[in-house]
């Protein structure tokens, strides 16, 4: 298929998400767009996907303008979607979620067999074998992509959109996806491939357009280097890399032993863990989403109590300890979710910035809040942690991403702590700020703090960690220094053990570890390696300069 | 790239990593083995003597003499039943597999009859098993009719508390409607309709306005209470024409009604228990196997999916809360024109809740929520029976039984399920 959009504009009241967005897929061809967080991206896909309405411009479908009132006009003009939050029936089997708006009929029931042969026949033209009788809710995510990308084909979709589909796969998923998707190309089926992640882009697009507030500001081919990508997508020149000195680990300060965490329904989410982090070093803890991140940190934090186990704060057991406890104990706590556990979006920035110590001195005085001092903290606050504001006054609610994660670093980090908890520390956070935030947690560390991270983003754990710590269904698989290949955590990702994982490994490398590989051997021109521990770590796609750009959206 | 593809696949390590076996659920189990206690003790209870039964009734092909049961005997063999059905309940769920409603059902049903073996042995009076059966059956009509009601609409995701208030406007429609027509049967047209028009309002209010489905349900209950009694205190007592009593007649099914027990227990009943038999089959199949009930699935658990794949999640649910109506206000017909009698204030008696029960044990499915009114239809039977054989138990204790039963059921039984995903969750764009 061809298509062409021509001028379109979406807009939500006052903001304009998407402004005359011009762009051209030809047919066969994998078409990247690239953007940040907020960018307009998948405002554009809703659109081409019929769930939204432009305000203006037209879609053009082989040579023919098309008006899409829902997502069933587009699929009848043969489009289809895979959404990053994917559209199954967890409940219902493959084939039924395949047939679902579409089903074979036989004797006024829905013929199952046709159904199940549909989704056979399908999965093997694209190279693998799906079991149409499986529950949805059993598959592991990667599985649960294809049956996606399956329901799509079967609606005769000559265009696929995929909306940043490699952010719940490890980086062996990733490579079947990447397989997948050229197979597709090569039989004619049209992508369009929606990412913030450089490195896929220049695994597999063909062409690839540069979205930046809402525009089209650019088009680049895949043998850009992702500098200029970066430089494209963010709106300034950027340099990659990371600059970090070594990590001096000091006394103990967080312990976690044997540590047990079971769920509503009685699985172990988290399963007998046990490591230590010490004063002065960074361990990045890895996995894919769900693996018992959440619950880890949520056990550390005491808001979930662990059948067994026990955690140690510089060397004394705070098992006991409630959350207020742990606190003044010297933990400082970044959640995952900041807009429901970080902020309170409809509070200022001077109130969000001493929530968690408006019970006593120097914040209150005699029971009521001190607001002259309210006031001098936030500005000293905002102006340490470069949060981009018009007002101390502001609801955290309207700042953009990068700069509410700012707020909750800045209240974190302005008590005495020995030990910071931080969970997804830049997701959905814009990259000039991911850098800054980056910077400061180093900053912990060298000031004496024993840091955890979690991320689920490998350049981040790859960026940070001295130390790298993989969780896979709830277990510690295994903990690597830093600097590791991409490739052995991926595999240790899937619960193989270190040892297994670094052998193959070192037999198959996945397309983006090949790509890294290559860069390392050609040394590439003007990106300088930095290696630590004996092993190259120059892929971390952090934006080192810090010149902000205005990141207010809205 | 080839190397890629040769690599070990993860999927298979992820997909046993990620799915622990979740540990064994012991409550169902438990909660059994309370029940084979509490039957042992009425087992203990049971005096010396016997329990006189007749299952035969005059019209069956050959006659089966009234026989006596021993009494105790009779009472360990059904504390021995509810026993196994602990023991098969705890095998089960230490397999970590799903207990199945009829293992439920039928130590409810023991327990059931263990109470009435107590209560009838060593007495003169002869226990009709037929007739208790087929008032079981009766009884559990309008608690199918309001579970199949809330089966449909909770399936799409609209929750439904009103049926207890679409019962009653199906039971006063039916009475009005037969009584000016002259013919019960016309009343069975009017019944549905009247649950139409309560599902529309809770439509209106939770589709078109997103009101809480819970709040619409319940004040629609009170307004259908209020308006009827306000009907009945004015317009139906100035005019008794209009509510008299029509009754549906006895449709005994030829040959069928004369198989000895079975035969008068289900094929000598009215047209309104016939009409449950087909809409409870043809619900089981089509909810589970056609492409309405795929749907309807689909919009109950993921509507969002469901809407990318072109079906219009409202205009889904807008029809089948009505449907859902249209189905409790047949049931209403029950009330009224199936038994025979004139409406009545507050005739339904919370029957709608209970159906609403008997829908969550049964598990959201047809079958199931048939299996779990018949238990609660049999309670409601044995409540007329004690009272019949003069037990010496204040007959406000006996008018508890079913509602009992019912807390019992839901409280014990019913922590396990898992309700439609988007219940109750309006559909925003």
């Amino acid at each position: 298929m061809r298509l062409e959009l021509r001028g379109i504009t979406k807009r939500f009241g006052a903001f304009t998400a998407n402004d005359a967005i011009d762009l051209v897929v030809e047919p066969g061809q994998i078409h990247a767009i690239l953007g940040e967080n907020g960018a307009g991206k998948s405002t554009l896909m809703n659109v081409l996907y019929g769930l939204y309405t432009p305000e203006e411009g037209e879609i053009v479908v082989d040579g023919v303008p098309r008006t899409f009132a829902g997502p069933g006009d587009a699929m009848a003009a043969g489009i289809g979607m895979v959404h990053q939050h994917f559209m199954l029936v967890p409940v219902f089997t493959v084939a039924e979620n395949v047939v679902l708006g579409q089903e074979p009929m036989a004797r006024g029931l829905i013929d199952a067999g046709s159904a199940a042969t549909v989704v056979r026949e399908t999965a093997e033209s694209l190279g693998f074998h799906i079991d149409p009788n499986a529950l949805v809710g059993d598959l592991p995510v990667g599985v649960q992509q294809r049956v996606e990308i399956v329901k799509a084909l079967s609606r005769k979709a000559e265009l696929l959109i995929l909306d940043e589909p490699t952010a719940v796969l490890t980086p062996q998923e990733t490579d079947e996806l990447i397989e997948i998707m050229r197979t597709l190309a090569a039989s004619g089926t049209s992508i369009l491939f929606i990412t913030h992640k450089l490195r896929e882009i220049r695994a597999v697009a063909d062409t690839i357009t540069i979205i930046r507030h809402g525009r089209v500001v650019g088009t680049a081919e895949p043998t850009t280097p992702e500098t200029e990508l970066a430089s494209l997508m963010v709106g300034r020149s950027v340099s990659l890399g990371v600059d970090r000195a070594p990590a001096q680990p000091g006394e103990p300060g967080l312990a976690v032993r044997g540590l047990v965490v079971r769920d509503a329904h009685g699985v172990p989410v988290v399963d007998d863990v046990s490591f230590d982090v010490a004063r002065g070093e960074i361990v990045a803890v890895a996995g894919v989403q769900g693996n018992g991140q959440t619950e880890l940190v949520e056990a550390i934090l005491g808001v979930t109590t662990p059948e067994h186990g026990s955690i140690e704060l510089a060397g004394r057991p705070i098992d006991g300890l409630g959350v207020r406890d742990r606190l003044d104990a010297g933990l400082a706590f970044i959640p995952e979710d900041r807009s429901t556990d970080g902020v309170v979006g409809e509070f200022s920035i001077v109130e969000n910035l001493v929530l968690d110590r408006v019970g006593a001195a120097p914040v209150s005085r005699g029971g009521a809040l001190d607001v002259a001092y309210l006031r001098r903290n936030a500005a000293e606050r905002v102006a340490e942690f470069d949060v981009r504001t018009t007002s101390i006054d502001r609801e955290v609610g309207t700042l953009s991403g990068g700069n509410q994660q700012k707020v909750v670093l800045a209240r974190e980090l302005s008590r005495d702590l020995s030990v910071l908890v931080a969970s997804q520390p830049t997701r959905g956070v814009d990259v000039g700020s991911i850098e800054f935030l980056h910077r400061r947690i180093v900053a912990e560390r060298d000031k004496g703090a024993a840091v955890l991270i979690v991320s689920t983003e490998l350049d981040e754990v790859l960026a940070l960690g001295d130390r790298i710590a993989v969780m896979c269904g709830g277990r510690l698989v295994g903990i690597v220094p830093g600097g590791v290949s991409r490739d052995v955590l991926g595999l240790m990702m899937t619960g193989m053990p270190p040892e297994e994982a670094a052998r193959q490994a070192a037999e198959h490398h996945t397309l983006l570890g090949e790509a890294d590989l290559a860069a390392e051997l050609q040394a590439p021109d003007g990106e300088p390696a930095v290696v630590q521990d004996g092993a190259v770590v120059q892929d971390a796609a952090v934006v080192q300069d810090a010149s902000h750009e205005s990141e207010e959206q809205r | 790239m080839t190397a890629t593809l040769d690599a070990p696949t993860p999927a298979a390590a992820t997909a046993a990593a990620a799915l622990p076996a979740p540990p064994p659920a012991y409550r169902t189990p438990i909660v059994l083995a309370v029940l084979a206690v509490v039957t042992a003790v009425m087992a203990l209870a049971t005096p010396a003597g016997a329990t006189n039964v007749r299952i035969s009734t005059n019209t069956d092909l050959f006659q089966i003499p009234v026989f006596a049961v021993p009494g105790r005997a009779t009472a360990w063999l059904l504390t021995v039943l509810v026993l196994a059905a602990a023991a098969y309940a705890f095998v089960l769920a230490r397999g970590r597999r799903r207990i199945p409603v009829w293992v439920i059902v039928v130590a409810g049903v023991c327990a059931l009859l263990a109470l009435l073996v107590l209560i009838s042995a060593g007495k003169t009076q002869v226990v009709p098993v037929t007739g208790l059966l087929a008032g079981t059956l009766f009884l559990a009509t309008p608690l199918v009719f309001g579970a199949l009601s809330g089966v449909v609409c909770e399936r799409v995701g609209i929750v439904n508390i009103a049926i207890e208030g679409q019962l009653l406007a199906g039971a006063f429609a039916a009475a009005v409607v037969a009584s000016m027509a002259g013919s019960a049967y016309v009343g069975l047209i009017a019944a549905p309709l009247a649950g139409v028009a309560v599902g529309a309002l809770l439509a209106f209010f939770s589709i078109r306005y997103q009101v809480n489905q819970i709040i619409v349900g319940v004040v629609l209950n009170v307004l259908v209470v209020g308006l009827t009694s306000f009907l009945f205190s004015t317009v139906l007592r100035e005019n008794p024409q209009l509510n008299s009593r029509t009754a549906l007649p006895t449709l005994p099914i030829p040959l069928l009604s004369e198989i000895p027990l079975v035969g008068p227990v289900l094929f000598r009943q009215n047209l309104l228990v016939y009409l449950m038999y087909a809409i409870v089959i043809a619900l089981q199949i089509l909810i589970f196997r056609s492409r309405w009930g795929l749907r309807l699935r689909a919009v109950g658990e993921h509507p969002k999916a469901a809407d990318t794949v072109g079906i219009d999640v409202n205009r889904t649910r807008w029809r089948n809360t009505l449907l859902g109506g249209a189905v409790a206000g047949l049931g209403g017909a029950f009330f009224t024109v199936a038994s025979g009698l004139a409406f009545g204030k507050e005739m339904t008696a919370g029957r709608g809740f209970i159906a609403l029960a008997a829908m969550i044990l049964g598990r959201w499915s047809p079958t199931g929520a048939v299996a779990a009114a018949v238990v609660f239809g049999l309670s409601d039977q044995l409540r007329i029976l004690m009272a019949t054989l003069a037990v010496p138990v204040p007959s406000q204790f006996l008018l508890m039984l079913p509602y009992v039963v019912t807390i019992l059921a839901v409280a014990g039984f019913a922590g396990k399920v898992r309700a439609p995903a988007a219940e109750g969750i309006p559909y925003v764009k």
